[in-house]
């Protein structure tokens, strides 16, 4: 069944449960990516053990919530890594994690694939090594093409591979649609956040305008197999309502939420900032009880203010926006999109304006640099 | 194709998440998400299996011939996303 308005009005509401449920693992990476939306590098010390995790996925069973998407840092870095995936898939908690793919040997790999209840996704952010390297560091391509022919031989079906769309990325679409389709995997794309690491490098990296509008007319004419966790509802007003898939509205606190590798519980995963945080499920009375009673999710549960956006015609199919984008890029909440189509954004983004200080930052000392050059042509051989 | 004179039941892989605007299902095989978007079609799903067919399911919920069809679309698309299977019978 598709998705009707009362449904979406419904979603608005808030769920019992949330549908999209996010744990970073841990904060400890082996890479240091210039967008990192969770500023990960460092092991934060007081990240939720083994049995504390364990107690926080039967209370996941509890709540039905179907599956969580693990992430990081880099999950699979946690020695109790693959027993807490077979924790939960054993508790009919699906498993969806991101990796580099560092840990995906061929006996993982192996591994992974005996399982119906485990997903896989692999974050790859250039369809060539030069455009990936660029932005996750040095040999980071090398690496999870490893992994997806670990995946492939291993025989497991239906990998994700990962993408954030940045401006150096978007004209390699076609080329992880091919990428994906030589390892039997599915595209997933989803749109680069200013969070975390990524507010140092939003303004360099985000799509241009006219990138935005290529992105749209992609989705449109080829997005029909292409996974994007309705990440780019803000062009929704670039067509006609409904031409992209998903449900159109932001979803934080909502049907969405993070959990962070201590345990603190965030509005959504491009919202780690005390800004977004709604409680902890150690020290505030376990998850459950954040999802339905912190304050700060009752509050986003509220009817929202359309703000400077309710004058516009296209209210209704982007809905204002991210408020994750306009937060870190220090837009007003109730105001337009930073990367608003119909460039009601852009004003605001070129004037004055305070960027809120991030308020954890877990990168190693050493952290990446962006090269400011543009990453050299495409080569014309095929990326596979 | 669906047939509603036949036995249904959810697929096993299926889980069942009431809301109150009815509910949420996930079929881990296929990782698909389906929304019901009222009480009775829930009430119908998680009957299906104790009915002789799907439209004994319909009656058992309250829904008279004459207002089956939405339901039964509902299940047919069920079906097409495997989220119901055919129940055979012994």
């Amino acid at each position: 069944m598709t998705a009707v308005p009362r449904l979406v009005e419904q979603f608005e509401r808030g769920l019992d449960a949330p549908i999209c449920l996010t744990w970073e693992l841990t904060y400890a990476c082996n890479l240091a990516c210039v967008h990192c939306l969770s500023s990960s590098g460092k092991r934060d010390p007081r990240e939720l053990t083994t049995r504390q995790c364990m107690d926080v996925i039967d209370e996941l069973e509890r709540m039905q919530v179907f599956y969580v998407n693990i992430g990081g840092g880099e999950p699979t870095v946690r020695p109790d890594f693959w027993d807490l995936v077979d924790y939960a898939t054993a508790h009919r908690v699906g498993v969806k994690f991101s990796t580099n793919g560092v840990r995906i040997t061929p006996r993982i790999a192996a591994r992974l694939a005996a399982s119906d209840y485990v997903d896989v996704q692999i974050s790859l952010d250039g369809a060539t090594a030069d455009v990936n390297d660029a932005v996750r560091g040095r040999g980071s391509f090398e690496m999870a093409l490893l992994a997806l022919d670990n995946l492939a031989a291993a025989g497991f079906k239906d990998a994700k591979i990962s993408v954030v769309v940045t401006r150096h990325n978007v004209d390699q679409l076609d080329d992880f649609a091919a990428l994906a389709t030589h390892y039997g995997a599915t595209l997933r794309i989803t749109r680069l956040r200013p969070s975390g690491r990524g507010a140092d490098v939003w303004d360099d990296l985000h799509p241009t305008a006219q990138q935005q509008v290529q992105l749209y007319n992609w989705l449109v004419e080829r997005g029909e197999r292409v996974l994007t966790g309705d990440s780019f509802f803000h062009l929704s007003p670039l067509g006609q309502p409904g031409a992209l898939a998903g449900l159109n509205l932001c979803g934080a606190g909502r049907v969405v939420c993070l959990i962070d590798p201590v345990g603190d519980v965030y509005a959504c995963p491009f919202a780690i900032h005390d800004r977004f945080l709604a409680g902890n499920v150690l020290t505030d009375g376990g998850f459950d009880k954040v999802w339905k009673e912190a304050p700060l999710f009752r509050e986003l549960r509220e009817p929202q203010s359309a703000g400077a956006c309710g004058s516009c015609g296209h209210y209704d199919s982007c809905r204002g926006g991210c408020m994750a984008a306009k937060f870190f890029t220090g837009l007003p909440i109730d105001g337009p999109d930073p990367e608003c189509v119909r460039g009601f954004g852009a004003p605001t983004l070129a004037g004055e304006r305070e960027v809120p200080r991030p308020s954890g930052d877990h990168s190693r000392r050493v952290a990446l640099t962006l090269s400011t050059r543009p990453p050299a042509r495409l080569c014309n051989e095929s990326p596979v | 194709m669906f047939d509603p004179a036949r036995g249904w039941r959810l697929h096993p892989q299926v889980a069942v998440r009431p809301e109150p605007f009815g509910a949420l299902l996930y079929h881990f095989g296929t990782r698909k998400l389906s929304f019901l978007k009222d009480r009775t079609i829930l009430t119908i799903v998680q009957s299906l299996a104790e009915h002789v067919d799907a439209r004994a399911a319909c009656r058992a919920a309250g829904v008279q011939a004459g207002g089956e069809r939405p339901y039964l679309s509902a299940l047919e698309v069920l079906a097409a996303s495997n989220m119901l299977v055919v129940q055979e019978r012994g």
